[in-house]
């Protein structure tokens, strides 16, 4: 026990914490925008992989980091395009469609990667983003450490607050809350369904793909095939589990990477010699199972919520 | 009413046809609207209104014809176009979000979506809600309001929007006759102010209340525009169904024994529809039990209850004085419950099914098949006994189910609950819930007719109708229900529409509570 909680005051841990939930929290608000406009979007994972991708190729052919950045949120917001077309006006099976993005957006990142590095047997790194010196702020003692992180950390939370005010500080959050509830609504007093949610979709996508770019951008200095690893579906589970809220989806994908520091931590405990390893790495989903199943409960769905609105059907 | 004919036009439809498929739903209809007037759109269910009005607002985009406002061309299929021409329309269903407050969606779609909003709205939002006595409080969530409130909200909207000329669809079918005598009040105030409103609706008396014209749609054709000073229901009546139809209207006739009694029975509340409260009723031989009440007040749990589709959570259910037991759909099948479901469509029938089949959805195993084999040949004789006896109009029993129409569908229903009862010597007890929605009139006169007759052969039928003049015409006893509340029973002819109204309305139950 005294080993938990040791771990649980370091500041090394939380700085962990933070950085893991970093690339959740953009792809959760990327996917939340999508819902609350009614789409659901499963292509997420493979646009999480198209993002981080795209960002490294772009810098590793010499753009800079935040150039890269622009680089991926424009590939995630092509496939968001390609997505919402298919779920927007033509009214498509949003699960099909979703999980269809994700296998094309995978598999054009597999693609690119074999055309442009043809020769390469292990990916060349790049140098990521560094950790920001914030004067004063990064001088304190605990704090200083745990809040030692990069630009793109800095920028992950930022924009959950932009997103949280975006909802239901503007006229605009407004129209995106109201479509995903009732389309009718916003037709009868004269927008564009189709314009919104198509516009929710492909700006939810830039974001999915931002979170994917953090992975090679920030996080690591080097992109995998498998780096994404599922974190795409947490973002969906994170959606549901903040009942379709910034706030407390902010809060849930900070608790799955406390989880995530957590297990990392107790396997170099001696907990960790006596279990088997793939119990740590199974904690953080089982963990988050069961907050969702308390949690999501009482949520408010968006009512329209994969329901595509076919103008003048009767 | 003020202002007559002398007053400038202020909207102009001309000539306007829309086809679905081979439905011709509106046929060269013309309209015109004067400022300050109330021109009321009459006909029956699927005579063209609703399009005609969908047209005029852009949800549809019309064959042929044309739509001016204010002088000036309406472009077709934009909604945004009719809002700025200062048309409002109030939907029959309503074209709110329930995840946000009042304020929220009378602001939709005003600003610019970039913009910061401006500061002003509520200020707007109150002193509507007062000029025009529509209270509704601008914070309150929209998915927890009445249905009431909800209309109020929608008036206002167009309200906010500056609209000049108001379309309200079928705006009292989900009110009681209080709530509608308030809504009357606000359009007189709304006239008063020069606005201009359409009024849609098949309710003879609120068109007389409330038009000063009215145009009168049967099968998407103006068959009559009349002043309602110079003009009276029955000549209304004529005009919209053409003169050939009456409703059935059934005489009194003495009750026989309790086959059915409901014992303060009680079911939990499901979200925002309220569950039974100790519900006594009796249903007897010979008689008609009409059931009347906003919709939404616990006759769907009722409906359930005696359905077999739910147990009561207190309470007991008696058959002929005897407790029922295992009590589920094919038991109340099988005790000659009969059942015409309230959604014709999605509880009543499958769609893709053909008639065949679902004539025989209730008693394929019991009177179809035999050692689990179905029983082809005397489904298809039954469903043609059904065809013949019930004036189904179709090609054949092979035809899928979802080609019919409405009525027709609903002949086939009630058919194979009229055969269905044990030994199918007829059913016992007939569960008719909202039995002729949606119907044309003739269909809906030939539904009643076989209610009529069932009773008469010794059913006990419940009738579930939110159609006061229905449920007076052919009731020998009526109940209220509201908010869960089952009203006493009263005999036929005792009570008016307004004092039904009261009970509908909740406000009967507290005197007696107190009493």
């Amino acid at each position: 026990m005294n080993a938990v909680v040791d771990i649980l005051i370091s500041a090394s841990f939380w700085a962990a914490v933070i950085r893991i939930a970093s690339p959740l929290i953009l792809a959760t608000m990327g996917e939340l925008i999508c819902e609350r406009a009614g789409v659901l979007n499963l292509g997420i994972e493979g646009i999480m992989v198209i993002g981080a991708f795209a960002g490294w190729m772009a810098v590793y052919q010499g753009l800079p980091l935040w150039g890269g950045v622009a680089v991926a949120m424009a590939a995630g917001m092509l496939f968001g395009l390609l997505h919402s077309t298919l779920t927007v006006p033509f009214g498509l099976s949003q699960h099909v469609v979703g999980l269809g993005v994700t296998l094309l957006a995978t598999s054009s990142a597999s693609f690119a990667y074999r055309l442009m590095l043809p020769e390469v047997t292990s990916p060349p790194k790049i140098a990521p983003f560094q950790p920001l010196h914030v004067p004063g702020l990064s001088d304190l003692p605990w704090l200083g450490e745990a809040l030692s992180q990069t630009a793109l950390t800095w920028a992950a939370f930022a924009m959950a607050g932009l997103v949280a005010f975006m909802l239901y500080r503007t006229p605009l959050g407004l129209a995106v809350r109201a479509v995903g509830e009732n389309p009718a609504a916003v037709e009868a007093q004269g927008l564009s369904v189709t314009g919104l949610r198509m516009g929710a979709v492909i700006a939810g996508s830039g974001l999915m793909a931002v979170g994917g770019a953090f992975l090679t951008l920030s996080a690591f200095s080097s992109f995998f095939f498998e780096m994404v690893n599922g974190r795409g579906w947490i973002c969906i589970a994170l959606v549901v589990f903040g009942a379709w809220r910034p706030g407390k989806a902010v809060l849930g994908a900070i608790l799955f990477a406390a989880f995530d520091a957590l297990q990392i931590r107790l396997q170099q405990t001696p907990l960790g010699a006596a279990l088997p390893y793939q119990l740590f790495l199974a904690l953080p989903f089982i963990l988050s199972i069961l907050a969702l199943i308390l949690m999501s409960r009482r949520a408010e769905v968006p009512a329209a919520l994969m329901v595509p609105y076919n103008k003048g059907e009767r | 009413m003020s202002e007559g004919k002398g007053a400038e036009v202020v909207l102009r439809l001309d000539r306007i046809t829309k086809r679905f498929g081979a439905l011709t739903a509106n046929d060269a209809v013309s309209l015109t609207l004067r400022r300050g007037e109330v021109v009321a759109l009459l006909g029956e269910n699927g005579a063209g209104k609703t399009t005609l009005m969908n047209i005029l607002f852009g949800h549809y985009v019309a064959d042929e014809g044309s739509v001016e406002a204010f002088g000036q061309p309406l472009p077709p299929g934009n909604p945004r176009a009719a809002l700025q021409a200062g048309v409002g329309m109030v939907h029959q269903h309503f074209t709110l979000a329930g995840n946000l407050t009042v304020l929220e969606n009378i602001r939709l779609g005003t600003e610019g979506l970039w913009s910061r909003g401006h500061g002003g709205a509520r200020a707007k939002v109150e002193r509507l809600s007062r000029d025009f006595g529509l209270a509704v409080h601008p914070d309150a969530k929209v998915g927890r309001l009445s249905v009431g409130e909800r209309q109020r909200v929608e008036i206002l909207k167009a309200l906010y929007r500056d609209a000049r000329i108001l379309i309200l669809d079928e705006p009292t079918a989900v009110l009681t006759p209080q709530e509608s005598e308030a809504l009357f009040a606000t359009l007189r105030k709304a006239t008063a102010l020069g606005l201009s409103v359409i009024f849609i609706s098949h309710k003879l008396h609120e068109v007389m209340a409330i038009a000063d014209r009215c145009v009168v749609l049967r099968h998407g054709r103006v068959v009559g525009e009349v002043d309602t000073h110079a003009t009276d229901k029955g000549a209304l009546a004529a005009l919209m169904v053409g003169g050939e139809l009456s409703l059935p209207r059934a005489e009194a006739r003495a009750p026989g024994a309790v086959l059915m009694k409901l014992d303060s029975v009680s079911t939990p509340d499901r979200g925002a529809a309220p569950g039974l409260k100790k519900v006594t009723l009796d249903l007897r031989a010979g008689q008609i039990t009409g059931l009347a009440g906003v919709s939404g007040n616990g006759q769907a749990a009722l409906a359930e209850i005696i359905g077999g589709l739910a147990l009561p959570a207190e309470g007991t259910i008696l058959l002929k004085n005897a407790p029922v037991t295992g009590w589920s759909p094919g038991e109340a099948l099988a005790r000659g419950v009969a059942r015409i479901p309230e959604d014709r469509h999605h509880q009543g029938s499958i769609a893709d099914f053909d008639l065949t089949e679902n004539a025989v959805l209730e008693a394929y195993r019991s009177r179809f098949s035999r050692r689990g084999w179905m029983n082809w040949r005397a489904a298809r004789e039954f469903a043609e006994t059904i065809i013949a006896g019930y004036d189904v109009r179709c090609p054949g029993p092979e035809t899928r189910i979802r080609l019919l129409s409405g009525g027709n569908m609903q002949k086939l229903i009630l058919g194979r609950a009229m055969a269905g009862g044990p030994e199918t010597g007829g059913p016992e007890i007939i569960l008719a819930n909202q039995p002729v929605r949606g119907l044309d009139v003739g269909a809906i006169a030939y539904v009643q007719s076989q209610l009529i007759a069932a009773r008469d052969r010794g059913s006990s039928v419940l009738l579930i109708s939110e159609d006061l003049d229905e449920i007076m015409g052919l009731s020998d006893v009526i109940h209220v229900m509201s908010q869960g509340r089952l009203s006493p029973g009263f005999a036929r002819g005792t009570m008016t529409a307004a004092e039904l109204g009261l009970w509908m309305a909740g406000q009967k139950f507290g005197d007696r509570d107190a009493a």
